[in-house]
């Protein structure tokens, strides 16, 4: 599984945080980061859920 | 209204925005017929004029997130108000619901700060020391007391005025302006009042923060246009921004402090389960907020162009009402039975905080101050019930946010 995090659309709402925590990270302003480009399977459903709520839709997740 | 909506030729027996609840917390019954028969469907204006009702979580969603959609309307909330307000053309700096990208995210951005998850975690302690010493004071009082004036309003009332710096002793002032610009039946010029009363009162705090400084966010936010030549943070940027925040800050979280905390009461099976593991306050606030969804008529968004919407051919400058409480109770939004409260079940995907980049920035603060709120308040009083029968209640269905206007409980 492979990630990417468009920063730019990015629109600081959190939900990415709240729902996969091991992948996704807030810098101080806000704006999300990815901890992790490439998580473990196990991590599949809860990334595929954050990339589902994102209000922004600046996550986007290739199955490998 | 003279926008475009009216020039065009349409039936004058159509149908308005379903408003009549049967059950209080339910959605008027109309919108389950509409997404299966009309989803996209075209309705009146009390005030005059015709537009369009997105009813299905699809294409609410898709609404909401498409810029061809612009937040940039000439009127206030036209699907309810009776007398909807002409806004002024250009919208003010900062005012973050009438703005469309890229404008809306440079004002956005600034604030975006204060209400990250961890901010808001750390939060939590101050939180809770706030409503406890609020559920002291219910409990030295003996009920029956109003728990949306002595914990709702209280608790969210000063969690706000302490991040903007806004002192609580003037909650009056602004619980008043609150109620007067969310009516739906105020005039336009009580609604233009109750604005210029606002701004001014946000405007004299802005200017007492430039002289003397504070650890708080408007005098942050004044701070960071000062340094930047380049920063929009005017002194009117921050008013507006300032007025938003406190008024969205208060208003929505306490009508779903008490509405949520009624539902549970009239639900003693899901409150059993939350009292039996507090650890479900998470599902159950997430849970709550889909149910009741209390932007109780949706988000209005205008055409930027001429589009077709499943079919429907919608024009220029016509305005769309996207139904977020319909949304959430479609079954398109992928959780079994939507109608029914489900505090134990993996949270809903919902829109109750809108979706799109408007989405409510304070979200993450709302939760936390409900869980914080509805575990604390039912630890507390295990014998909690409504003071007065449920139908004899001051529902909100006067308010563009719904709610309880006052909630007598006992214990």
């Amino acid at each position: 599984m492979r990630i990417t995090l468009d920063q730019d659309r990015c629109c600081g709402a959190g939900t990415c945080v709240m729902t996969a925590p091991e992948v996704f990270d807030q810098r101080d302003d806000g704006i999300a980061i990815l901890l992790d480009p490439n998580p473990p399977t196990q991590l599949a459903t809860s990334v595929r859920d954050a990339a589902a709520r994102c209000p922004a839709a600046a996550i986007r997740v290739e199955a490998r | 209204m003279t926008d475009t909506a009216v020039n065009r030729a349409v039936p004058s027996d159509l149908p308005g925005l379903p408003r009549q609840r049967g059950c209080p917390f339910d959605p008027a019954p109309g919108y389950a017929r509409l997404r299966e028969q009309a989803p996209i469907s075209r309705i009146s204006f009390p005030g005059g004029g015709s537009g369009w009702l997105a009813t299905r979580y699809e294409d609410v969603r898709a609404i909401l997130a498409d810029p061809r959609f612009s937040s940039r309307l000439s009127t206030a909330a036209p699907h309810v108000r009776p007398a909807p307000t002409a806004l002024p053309e250009q919208p003010l700096p900062g005012a973050l619901l009438r703005l469309d990208e890229p404008e809306h995210a440079r004002y956005r951005r600034p604030v975006m700060r204060a209400f990250t998850v961890k901010r808001v975690q750390r939060l939590r302690p101050r939180i809770q020391q706030i409503v406890d010493e609020r559920l002291d004071a219910m409990e030295r009082a003996g009920g029956p007391v109003d728990l949306v004036a002595e914990l709702a309003l209280p608790v969210t009332s000063l969690v706000i005025c302490e991040l903007l710096g806004v002192d609580y002793d003037d909650r009056d002032t602004f619980h008043g302006l609150a109620g007067r610009l969310l009516a739906i039946e105020s005039s336009p010029e009580q609604a233009q009042q109750a604005r210029a009363e606002l701004a001014s009162f946000i405007a004299a705090l802005v200017a007492a923060k430039r002289e003397q400084p504070g650890d708080d966010l408007l005098s942050a936010l004044i701070a960071e246009g000062d340094a930047d030549p380049d920063s929009p943070l005017t002194d009117i940027a921050v008013t507006v921004l300032g007025s938003l925040l406190l008024i969205a800050g208060h208003e929505t979280t306490a009508n779903m402090i008490a509405l949520g905390t009624l539902t549970l009461l009239e639900s003693p099976d899901q409150l059993a389960a939350l009292r039996s593991d507090p650890a479900l306050a998470d599902r159950a606030v997430e849970e709550l907020l889909r149910h009741l969804t209390i932007i109780q008529f949706g988000l209005v968004r205008a055409a930027a162009e001429d589009l077709t919407l499943r079919g429907q051919s919608i024009k220029a400058g016509e305005y769309v009402v996207a139904s977020l409480p319909s949304a959430n109770r479609d079954p398109g939004l992928g959780i079994a039975d939507p109608d029914r409260l489900d505090i134990t079940r993996d949270p809903a995907a919902h829109v109750a905080f809108g979706y799109g980049p408007h989405q409510c920035l304070g979200q993450q603060l709302a939760r936390a101050e409900l869980q914080i709120t509805l575990t604390s308040l039912f630890a507390r009083f295990p014998h909690l019930r409504p003071a007065v029968p449920a139908d004899q209640l001051p529902f909100r269905d006067d308010m563009i946010v719904y709610g309880l206007h006052q909630l007598p409980v006992t214990w």
